[in-house]
């Protein structure tokens, strides 16, 4: 884009540098929010369907809007920040946190060649990136000076550790089978994968145990059902969001929709050939990569909302338990039978 | 031009987060200045085209290490008139400690104007490979140069986790654990018996 | 354990059994009605908001005779009386009811004489403020007006199980 900008508009490196850096971060957030906004709705629609509800159906047709009318509430109500908050550090849990969302997206893959920073750490990079989204939480849950707050900020911190170590080897056997840690890269080595067909490493058997793991990893360390102990209603009331009222409250909540999304792209990048159609057939190459990636995307958060729907919430002990004491081992195992096999059939040479 | 610009803005704001971390009167905000801190630097990595290194700080420092910082520090109970009163008498002490920084400081700008030391460059190792991303590239050196020094040292670590561990797990007798796989083992036909006892006689169990 | 239930742990088998579940109960009808359009039938007993009845020539049927505000077990009921000044009969000069504190047992409108005070049928009343749902007796006796037919209705219908 950059250089598109310098031919057309005659603009030093600079300036078209910097212009086109601000047309494609607006690009992917703004589109992003409004997927966001839409997601919630989507989200509340599935619960209710597999509740028996019928969910919002009040706001626009179909009840669509409603993300915006409770969007619009939130923004007009009062900011309240408590009297014996750590006042700074309040105001700048929310937006870490959802700061740290937007940032992820800079490395996914849209299609062959549209992305916005093309890095060869790229996934290193998002690890990095979800590792600093405990601080929102940390920092809100601290600076609420409250109990409940204080509890799940703890929790969160503990959770996310946990389950980062598992998703870092995850990772490490899709690097290891992809040999590039760029994600465009790794999409482009799912390319007919398996029998030469099928793109997407989620068909090898070696890697869809790896992918299951990832998608459960994922659920934790976004902190959605059935891990949302840091939210967990019945004991902590909301959790570090008890505090919080109006745009803080509101930027929580995109927050953690932004970054569910984003466990859902990355499931798609990694296992699931991103921006590739399924199977390695050129009819299915007229669909534009970025509708087959939007597709995969919606696809994990319906599988998301599916298991918020099913599956009951998880006690402490038992989440460290899985997260330590299976993921964790298994995991290794895989990194050593996955290395072990491309070693053996010379995939490295 | 642009990367001057990156440079400042990194480097300025890491001075500003180094100094808030040590001026920092709540402990808490000044494991939060040294998070920024680390940041920044990971930004100046990125600037060195050292981006392998740069994120696995974020990684380990800001997403591991830091946030077991803020853990501890957040569930300290401080009291600030008491830290106060133990100030002249370990002013001393930290008198000495800063004189000794100060000291390695000035040699150490010192020995960088009389030529500083070649380090890896001059024998051909350590030379950078060429065309290798530097993800590769600390691979191919950590592997085969210093793969001994690399073992060694996830041996240390893992020697000091043991001992943590040693040193902090106590054996408690009095508690029933939860066994979740013999739970999830356990069938109906394992814990229910049908009998149908004759009246007046009771059930051997 | 068994080589069975090794297997069933390791392929999830129950976490695929229950997402199967909720995933035939997501195609299912719903359950719930589309509530502020649709709603579901009243018995002629349903117990909502109170509403002061009259007589059809417009005559008020409320005596004062107390006997709601003594048998109110949340004592939600304050009346007083005086005489009317046109022909000199009993009546109310206040007729409170606090709906923040009424339980809605119907106990006033078993206890009432002339079947003045009554439970209609209608339940929504939300309000913005706590003082609107401090009903006074021009409140109740325009509930009454408004909700006449209805209650009659009921009346009639419950009739013949008294």
């Amino acid at each position: 884009m950059t250089a598109f900008f310098q031919s057309v508009f005659g603009w030093s490196y600079e300036l078209a540098w910097f212009l086109s850096t601000i047309a494609g971060i607006l690009l992917i957030a703004l589109p992003l929010m409004l997927g966001v906004a839409m997601i919630i709705y989507v989200d509340r629609k599935i619960w209710a369907a597999m509740a028996l509800r019928r969910g919002p159906n009040v706001v626009g047709p179909l009840g669509i809007l409603q993300s915006f009318a409770d969007g619009l509430k939130v923004f007009l109500q009062e900011t309240i920040v408590p009297t014996a908050a750590n006042k700074s550090i309040f105001v700048i849990g929310p937006i870490v946190t959802f700061t740290v969302t937007l940032l992820a997206w800079a490395v996914i893959p849209f299609n062959s060649g549209a992305i916005l920073a093309d890095i060869n750490v790229g996934l290193l990079y998002v690890l990095a990136i979800s590792s600093l989204g405990v601080y929102g939480t940390i920092m809100a849950g601290w600076a609420s000076n409250s109990k409940y707050p204080f509890f799940s900020a703890m929790r969160a911190s503990a959770q996310m550790i946990s389950y980062e170590v598992s998703i870092g080897f995850i990772l490490i056997c899709v690097v290891l089978w992809a040999g590039s840690f760029n994600l465009g890269t790794i999409v482009e080595a799912q390319r007919g994968h398996v029998f030469g067909i099928i793109n997407g490493f989620v068909a090898n058997p070696l890697l869809f145990p790896m992918w299951v793991m990832f998608l459960i990893s994922g659920m934790a360390e976004t902190q959605r059902a059935p891990f949302d102990l840091t939210e967990a209603e019945s004991e902590l009331v909301a959790g570090y969001q008890t505090e919080y009222s109006s745009m803080a409250f509101a930027l929580f909540w995109l927050g953690e929709y932004g970054n569910v999304l984003l466990m859902c792209a990355l499931n798609a990048t990694l296992f699931w050939g991103g921006y590739l159609p399924p199977l390695d057939i050129p009819v299915l190459y007229l669909v534009p990569g970025v509708v087959w990636l939007l597709l995969k995307i919606f696809f994990f958060f319906f599988i998301f909302s599916w298991v918020k729907a099913t599956v009951p919430r998880y006690r402490y002990d038992q989440l460290m338990r899985l997260g330590w004491k299976v993921f964790l081992p298994v995991s290794l195992l895989f990194v050593v039978l996955v290395s072990g096999y491309l070693m053996y059939t010379g995939h490295f040479a | 031009m642009i990367e001057v610009i990156a440079f400042y803005l990194f480097a300025g704001l890491a001075i500003v987060a180094g100094l808030n971390t040590i001026l920092a009167r709540n402990p808490v905000h000044s494991v939060l200045w040294l998070i920024l801190a680390f940041f920044n630097a990971a930004g100046l990595m990125v600037l060195l085209q050292a981006e392998f290194i740069a994120m696995l700080l974020v990684i380990v420092y800001v997403g591991a290490v830091a946030v077991l910082f803020l853990f501890v520090v957040m569930m300290l109970d401080i009291d600030f008139a008491t830290l106060r009163a133990g100030f002249i008498r370990n002013f001393p002490l930290g008198l000495g400690i800063a004189l000794v920084l100060l000291a390695e400081l000035v040699m150490g700008v010192g020995a960088y104007h009389a030529g500083g030391l070649q380090l890896g460059v001059a024998d051909g190792h350590g030379a950078a490979i060429a065309g290798a991303s530097n993800t590769a590239a600390v691979g191919a050196l950590l592997y085969s140069r210093y793969l001994f020094l690399f073992e060694a040292a996830g041996f240390v670590l893992l020697v000091a986790m043991i001992g943590a561990i040693v040193l902090t797990h106590r054996e408690r007798g009095d508690v029933r654990s939860q066994n979740i796989s013999r739970q999830v083992a356990r069938r109906p036909d394992d814990a229910i018996v049908n009998v149908q006892p004759e009246v007046g006689k009771g059930v051997q169990l | 354990m068994t080589v069975g239930q090794l297997i069933k742990s390791f392929t999830l088998w129950e976490f695929v059994k229950a997402h199967w579940l909720t995933l035939k109960y997501f195609f299912k009808p719903k359950a719930t009605i589309n509530y502020p359009f649709e709603k579901n039938p009243l018995s002629p007993r349903f117990r909502g908001e109170h509403a002061l009845r009259r007589y059809p020539n417009g005559e008020e049927r409320c005596i004062a005779c107390k006997l709601c505000e003594a048998i109110c077990p949340a004592q939600a009921i304050t009346i007083e009386a005086a005489p009317r000044g046109e022909d000199g009969s009993r009546r109310t000069t206040r007729y409170d009811i606090d709906m923040t504190k009424c339980i809605f047992c119907g106990f006033c409108q078993e206890a009432c004489p002339v079947d003045a005070i009554v439970e209609g049928p209608n339940f929504e009343y939300a309000t913005e403020t706590r003082a609107e749902l401090l009903y006074d007796k021009a409140k109740l006796l325009a509930n009454g007006d408004k909700w006449e037919r209805a209650i009659a209705a009921n009346l009639e219908a419950d009739a013949a199980y008294r």
